[in-house]
C-alpha cells in the first residue's frame, strides 16, 4: 500500500500539501490499474512466483510512481518512449550496413510479439543465457554479417524497446531451470551480495524496504518488466543494465559493465522475480 | 588517512553491546557540523531517518527509525558505536558502517562506479563521528 508514501512525503516536506490520508481508489497509485491505449491490460500486481521466498506479492514499478507519471504510460501519445519505439521501427527495415535489415528475415516487428516475455533465455547454439540485446546482436553479426551494435547505446536500447512494445501485456515467464539454472543461481547470489562501502544488496533496498522512502525516492521492488524505461530524470530510454549499474554505483561499489556475464545473470534472476507480471515496457519512471 | 589525534578505525574498541566508551578524537564534537552531516556530505543520515529537528530540510527517509528522542533511548557511548559501526549493535543491519575500512565486496571510488585504489578511508572521519554524536545527543525529546 502506498500509505507510507504519503505519510513519508508529509513528514519530509512542507512543500507537499497533505491532509489526512483519505485516498480514493483512483488517487492511490497502488490501487490504480494500468490499461494502455484503453486496450492493453497490464498485470501490475500478482502472487509471487513459487521460487521467491521472501515476498508474497510482486508489484510493477508502475504501482509506486505518482499518478501523473502513471498516467503518462496509459496512452502511447503521452509516453515519451514512443519516439524511441518509432525510431526502432524505422531501423527495423533499414540497412544494417551490408544490404540486410531485420526485415530481410523478420517480416515485421509484430512477428516477434511475445518473445520479450521469455528473455533472458538459454540459447542452445550459443550455449549460454542470452538477453534480448545479445540475441539482437547475434542476428546482426552471425546472421546478417554486419557490425554489432553497442550494448547500451541508443540503437540497441530503442530496438529493445520495440521488442518490449510488441510484447506488451504478455506475462513475463522466464525459465529458471534446466540449462538456465546455473546462471539463475549466480544471479541470485549477486542479488543478495552486499556491495561497496555502503554494504548494500539489491535485496536491502528492493525486498526489505520497498514502499519506503529513501531520501526523495519511493522504493519499488526493482522489477524489470517495464524496461527499457523512459526516465523523466534523464529524459531518455534506459536499459536494464544501465539501471543496474546506477544502483550498484550508489552503494559506493565498483560496478559491473552492461552486457557483462554478471549483469546477464542478474537480469535473468531479477526478471524471474517478476514472472507473472506483464511485459510493460517501454515504461515511464521518474 | 585519519588525523593524528584520532583512533584508527581498526583500533577502535567496542563494548560487548557495540558501544564505544571513549571519544574517537581529542577535539570535542561540533553540534553544528554534526547537524550539517546529517544532510549533505558523506553522512546523508536523513536519507534513511526522519528527524523533526531538521524539518526545514526536505525528504527524510523511512528506512530506519525516526531519531527523535534518540539520546533518551541510548547513552553517548552506544550512539558513538552505532554511528561508527551500527553492525556491532544491530547485527546485519542495513545501516552502513561509517567508521570502518572493510573488507568490502568490490569497493568503489566514492560514487564513480570505478574500483577504489589504494588504502580505503572510512566514509566519515573520527571528527565527523564525534560531531554527529554531539548533534544526536541534543535529540533528547519527543516532539509532538
Ligand atoms: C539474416 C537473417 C536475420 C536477420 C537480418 C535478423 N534476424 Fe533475428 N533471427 C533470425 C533467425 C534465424 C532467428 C532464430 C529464429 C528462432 O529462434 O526461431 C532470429 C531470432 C530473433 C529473435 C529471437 C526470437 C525468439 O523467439 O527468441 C529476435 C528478438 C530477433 N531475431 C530480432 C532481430 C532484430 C531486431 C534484427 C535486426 C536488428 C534481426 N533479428 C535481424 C534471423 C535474422
Ligand atoms: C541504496 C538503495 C538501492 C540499492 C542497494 C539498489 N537499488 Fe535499485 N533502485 C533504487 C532506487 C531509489 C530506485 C528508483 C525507485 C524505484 O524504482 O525503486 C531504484 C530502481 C531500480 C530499478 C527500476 C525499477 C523500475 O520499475 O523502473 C531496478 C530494475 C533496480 N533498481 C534494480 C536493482 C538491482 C538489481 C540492485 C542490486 C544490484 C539494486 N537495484 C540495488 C535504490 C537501490
Ligand atoms: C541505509 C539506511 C541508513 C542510513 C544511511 C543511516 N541509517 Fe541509522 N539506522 C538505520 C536502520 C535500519 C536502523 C535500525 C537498526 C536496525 O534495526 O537495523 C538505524 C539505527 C540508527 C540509530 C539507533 C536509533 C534508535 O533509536 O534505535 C541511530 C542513532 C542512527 N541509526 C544514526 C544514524 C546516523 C547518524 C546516520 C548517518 C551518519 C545514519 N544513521 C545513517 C538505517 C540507516
Amino acid at each position: 500500500m502506498s500509505r507510507s508514501f504519503w505519510l513519508g512525503g508529509c513528514a519530509a516536506s512542507a512543500l507537499i500539501i497533505c491532509g489526512p490520508a483519505m485516498l480514493t481508489a483512483q488517487e492511490d497509485p497502488a490501487e490504480r490499474s494500468l490499461v494502455i491505449n484503453g486496450e492493453i491490460e497490464i498485470v501490475t500486481e500478482a502472487d509471487a512466483p513459487a521460487h521467491l521466498e521472501n515476498l508474497s506479492t510482486i508489484r510493477s514499478g508502475w504501482t509506486f510512481r505518482s499518478p501523473e507519471t502513471q498516467t503518462m504510460q496509459m496512452d502511447d501519445f503521452d509516453n515519451p518512449a514512443t519516439l524511441g519505439v518509432e525510431a526502432a521501427r524505422a531501423k527495423f527495415s533499414s540497412d544494417l550496413g551490408n544490404g540486410e535489415s531485420c526485415a530481410s528475415c523478420h517480416e515485421a516487428p509484430e512477428e516477434l510479439a511475445g518473445v520479450r516475455a521469455v528473455y533472458p533465455k538459454f540459447d542452445e547454439s550459443a550455449g549460454e543465457v542470452q538477453t534480448i540485446e545479445m540475441q539482437i546482436n547475434e542476428c546482426i553479426t552471425d546472421r546478417a554479417g554486419a557490425e554489432a551494435w553497442d550494448y547500451d547505446k541508443t540503437d540497441m536500447i530503442n530496438m529493445s524497446a520495440l521488442m518490449s512494445f510488441v510484447s506488451r501485456g504478455e506475462a513475463v515467464n522466464v525459465a529458471i531451470d534446466g540449462p538456465a539454472a546455473e546462471t539463475w543461481e549466480r544471479g541470485k547470489e549477486i542479488y543478495y551480495t552486499r556491495y561497496g562501502l555502503l554494504e548494500l544488496s539489491c535485496a536491502n533496498c528492493h525486498e526489505d524496504n520497498y514502499d519506503n522512502m529513501i531520501r526523495a525516492d519511493h522504493l519499488s521492488q526493482g522489477q524489470v518488466n517495464g524496461f527499457p524505461t523512459y526516465r523523466l530524470k534523464n529524459a531518455k530510454l534506459n536499459s536494464v543494465h544501465g539501471r543496474f549499474k546506477g544502483c550498484v554505483r550508489d552503494t559506493m561499489a565498483e560496478t559491473f559493465s552492461p552486457g557483462s556475464p554478471e549483469f546477464v545473470a542478474l537480469e535473468l534472476y531479477v526478471a524471474s522475480r517478476g514472472n507473472g507480471l506483464s511485459v510493460e515496457g517501454p515504461a515511464v519512471r521518474n | 588517512l585519519w588525523a593524528a589525534d584520532a583512533v584508527a578505525p581498526t583500533d577502535v574498541s567496542y563494548t560487548e553491546l557495540g558501544g564505544i566508551a571513549e571519544p574517537l578524537s581529542d577535539t570535542p564534537g561540533d553540534i553544528e557540523n554534526g547537524k550539517a552531516l546529517m544532510n549533505k556530505g558523506s553522512g546523508n543520515c536523513i536519507a534513511c531517518h526522519q528527524v523533526s529537528a531538521l524539518s526545514e530540510l526536505p525528504f527524510h527517509g523511512e528506512v530506519g527509525p525516526p531519531l527523535d528522542g534518540v539520546a533518551e533511548r541510548w547513552d553517548e557511548a552506544q550512539i558513538r558505536g552505532i554511528v561508527a559501526n551500527a553492525k556491532k549493535t544491530f547485527p546485519g543491519t542495513i545501516m552502513p558502517a561509517f567508521y570502518h575500512t572493510g573488507p568490502y565486496v568490490r569497493p568503489g571510488d566514492a560514487y564513480t562506479g570505478e574500483a577504489a585504489t589504494g588504502d580505503l578511508a572510512p566514509i566519515l572521519s573520527a571528527q565527523d563521528v564525534e560531531d554527529l554524536v554531539a548533534f544526536l545527543m541534543t535529540l533528547d525529546t519527543y516532539p509532538e
